[in-house]
């Protein structure tokens, strides 16, 4: 009797094992093959960015040899600074690109071959000259920045048997670009003025740093406020707060505030702060506040999720050896809530990092060359210069879009890797 | 503290009453206690206490005395309300919403829920030790030292130093973590965390020690060495345990209440209610006819 039935039960079982094994194999597949086309997608994205973005921290320069003629520099001899920075060094560049190709006589084909150099190498000849007057009457073998056409040509980015009328250099120009790759003077360096410089007109000039300290400051300022009220609301609403209508109306209001698109903020921030307030446009504190007004929302859910984990058990041994209310909150229910709140502010700031939308509507999306000293300063941010760039219809602001999305990728990895680290050592702690 | 056991006037009060509690009172509960539910030196004194968790009547209209130097074990089937009512006795239902006590609950006269009673002075003079031990995520030291620190018991280092020691010295946990002070009290073992509370709790020197189930997650040789302590320190203290082992009752206690559905049936001497309960639920019980 007891027999058979557990004969049965074993027949049932058995029936059904094969199945829910297949059942397993197939789920588990499933995962993986979810998993690996996510991870393809990623690869590809990488891919494509690195392929892209890589060459731009390179840039073609020639090497020419600048005669620092004293008679342009500094005529008068008196070494006058003023007189040392106004000077034309284009003009010294020029001559040097006449001394090397001497038969190019008529108007039309000297600026043509003028063009093939940049605005930025009589700049950088500038500040060699203003930083060592004693080199003038000298001439020097400079490695000097080429043209933002020249750079594609020579990165091949634009290929040189297209026609003529299809591409932005003449065949003169190519013509010219090729004696000096077979003399060796055409090569490709580190390209300083990408990661040292603010926004250009000419892309071998533009680069991310006033963008990068913009966002910096934006995110200092967005970090200051948005951290303390939210982790204060959070903890407010969390321990200290009656639950009654009110709060529980507070509560519905900031979740919903998390899901309202970010553009909005945007909106509110202009009519808010720039028209009501007189805050100045384009300034990174702007930004900031308009980028706390988001992130706040979501660093206040983290944080009372985070409040919610910490077990009750230690509440109650906190309250059981006679702990205030705030004594329990403060030395026990925040050190251990402390990872998970790092965790969602930082997530936080890494989402305000990226955000490009709400920035245009406060007019962060000017053209700014110079570096911001304080969050006053007009500026842009990066993400906002990616979008610049990827509008723009020079075929070098291509890569250099997909650099700057690198760069801001890397800041990514970085404050995730800061998230990590600090919840590492909080852990620690116990 | 050194108040008096009890005022003339409440022994007085006390004589008048029978053995049993008011019967006008419990009648509205429909039961009466059987058995005597007051003690020789009370502390604190529970009297027709009902407790609400929203409609919930989880305790009803329950009288019971804590003794000085006596052990009381409060027993019953589960749900009964026994955490309930040991919770009521420093106030910690005052942290879940829905609860509502009335009655009158005293600690040496003072009514523990008149206005002028702090919580946190209620709490340091009543301890509790719970069913899970629950050691801070933070070393021993200062696991034992949190108490006396924030209720500002020490002068300086040294006292506070004695005080650790003392504490787990009585706790019986000392000689196995003099070592180890300032590794994390979470990393002991499940029997040394739960010394490791008590020595926490008694850190305050509180008058009144409340245990939930102290022993229910330990195993017998935690569990013996508990029994140890506590019947080391009822030498000093009025200690009430709640527990679902009827030998610990009876090795632990000198008194024993019994709960069924938020009902006190029946109080007395361990020995009493062990050999010859009076009350057919509480003989049911104890010989394991249910619960
Ligand atoms: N926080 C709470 N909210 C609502 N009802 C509760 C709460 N805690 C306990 N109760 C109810 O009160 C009654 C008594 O519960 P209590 O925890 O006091 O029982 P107990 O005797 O300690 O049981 P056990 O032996 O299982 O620990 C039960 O019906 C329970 O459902
Ligand atoms: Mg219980």
């Amino acid at each position: 009797m007891t027999d058979g039935r557990a004969m049965s039960t074993r027949d049932r079982v058995g029936a059904r094992l094969g199945r829910r094994h297949r059942n397993e194999v197939a789920f588990r597949l499933l995962g993986l093959a979810a998993t690996l086309v996510g991870l393809v997608f990623l690869a590809v994205f990488f891919f494509t960015l690195v392929v892209n973005g890589v060459p731009a921290f390179q840039q073609t320069r020639i090497l020419l040899d600048v005669e620092l003629a004293a008679d342009t520099i500094d005529p008068d001899g008196e070494r006058d600074p003023e007189t040392l920075r106004t000077a034309s060094y284009q003009s010294l560049v020029r001559d040097a690109l006449d001394e090397r190709f001497p038969n190019v006589t008529s108007r039309g084909e000297r600026r043509a071959l003028y063009s093939l150099m940049s605005a930025g190498a009589g700049l950088e000849l500038r500040d060699i000259v203003t930083s060592n007057p004693e080199l003038i009457g000298q001439t020097l073998s400079l490695w000097l920045l080429a043209d933002d056409d020249v750079d594609m040509a020579v990165k091949g980015n634009v290929r040189r048997d297209l026609p003529e009328s299809a591409r932005q250099l003449t065949d003169r120009q190519i013509e010219w670009i090729e004696a000096l790759e077979a003399d060796g003077r055409v090569d490709l360096k580190f390209n300083r003025f990408f990661f040292t410089s603010g926004d250009s007109r000419d892309p071998e000039l533009a680069g991310i740093w006033s963008a990068t300290v913009g966002s910096f400051f934006m995110l200092l300022v967005t970090l200051v406020i948005s951290f303390p009220l939210g982790v204060a609301t959070a903890m407010y609403l969390e321990e200290f707060a009656p639950r009654n209508r009110w709060t529980d109306m507070i509560e519905v209001n900031i979740n919903n505030l998390a899901a309202v698109p970010s553009i909005v903020f945007g909106l509110l921030g202009l009519a808010l702060f720039i028209n009501l307030f007189g805050l100045p446009r384009s300034a990174p504190l702007v930004g900031g506040l308009v980028l706390s007004l988001m992130t706040l929302p979501v660093i206040i859910i983290a944080s009372r999720a985070a409040l919610t984990a910490v077990p009750p058990s230690i509440r109650e041994a906190a309250l059981g050896v006679g702990a205030s209310k705030m004594q329990m909150v403060f030395h026990h229910v925040l050190p251990l809530a402390m990872p998970g709140m790092l965790t969602g502010t930082i997530i936080g700031m890494a989402r305000a990092l990226g955000e490009s939308a709400p920035l245009l509507m406060i007019g962060m999306v000017a053209f700014i060359v110079d570096v911001p000293e304080s969050p006053l300063d007009p500026s842009t941010a990066l993400p906002v210069q990616v979008f610049l760039w990827a509008d723009s219809p020079e075929r070098a602001f291509v890569e250099r879009t997909s650099a700057a999305i690198l760069v801001l990728l890397a800041f990514l990895l970085l404050m995730n890797l800061a998230a990590i680290l600090l919840r590492k050592r909080f852990e620690r702690r116990y | 503290m050194s108040q008096p056991s009890s005022t003339p006037a409440a022994d007085a009060a006390d004589a008048a009453a029978s053995a049993a509690p008011p019967a006008d009172q419990q009648a509205q509960a429909g039961y009466r206690t059987v058995g005597d539910y007051r003690a020789e030196k009370p502390v604190m004194r529970a009297r027709n206490v009902d407790v609400f968790y929203g409609e919930n009547h989880a305790i009803q209209s329950v009288s019971l005395d804590i003794g000085l130097n006596e052990v009381i074990a409060l027993i019953g089937p589960s749900g009964c309300g026994k955490s309930t009512f040991l919770r009521c006795l420093n106030r910690m239902n005052d942290t879940i919403e829905s609860a509502r006590v009335t009655g009158d609950i005293t600690l040496y006269d003072e009514d523990i829920y008149a206005k002028q009673m702090d919580v946190v002075m209620l709490r340091a003079r009543v301890g509790m030790v719970f069913q899970k031990p629950n050691p801070f995520p933070k070393s021993v030291y200062d696991n034992v030292a949190y108490g006396p620190r924030i209720h500002g018991l020490a002068r300086d280092r040294a006292e506070l130093d004695k005080i650790v020691q003392t504490s787990l010295e009585r706790a019986g946990l000392w000689s196995e973590v003099k070592d180890r002070l300032e590794e994390p009290g979470t990393g002991l073992s499940g029997g040394q965390q739960q010394r490791l509370c008590i020595a926490r709790t008694i850190a305050v020197s509180p008058e009144v020690i409340l245990m939930d189930e102290p022993c229910s997650a330990l195993d017998p040789i935690a569990t013996a060495r508990i029994e140890d302590l506590i019947d080391e320190l009822k030498r000093q203290y009025a200690i009430v345990i709640v527990t679902h082992s009827m030998q610990q009752a009876a090795r632990v206690s000198q008194r024993t209440a019994y709960f069924h559905l938020g009902k006190l049936i029946e109080v007395g001497d361990t020995d009493e209610i062990f050999t010859n309960p009076r009350h057919k639920l509480t003989e049911d019980y104890i010989t394991g006819r249910f619960g």
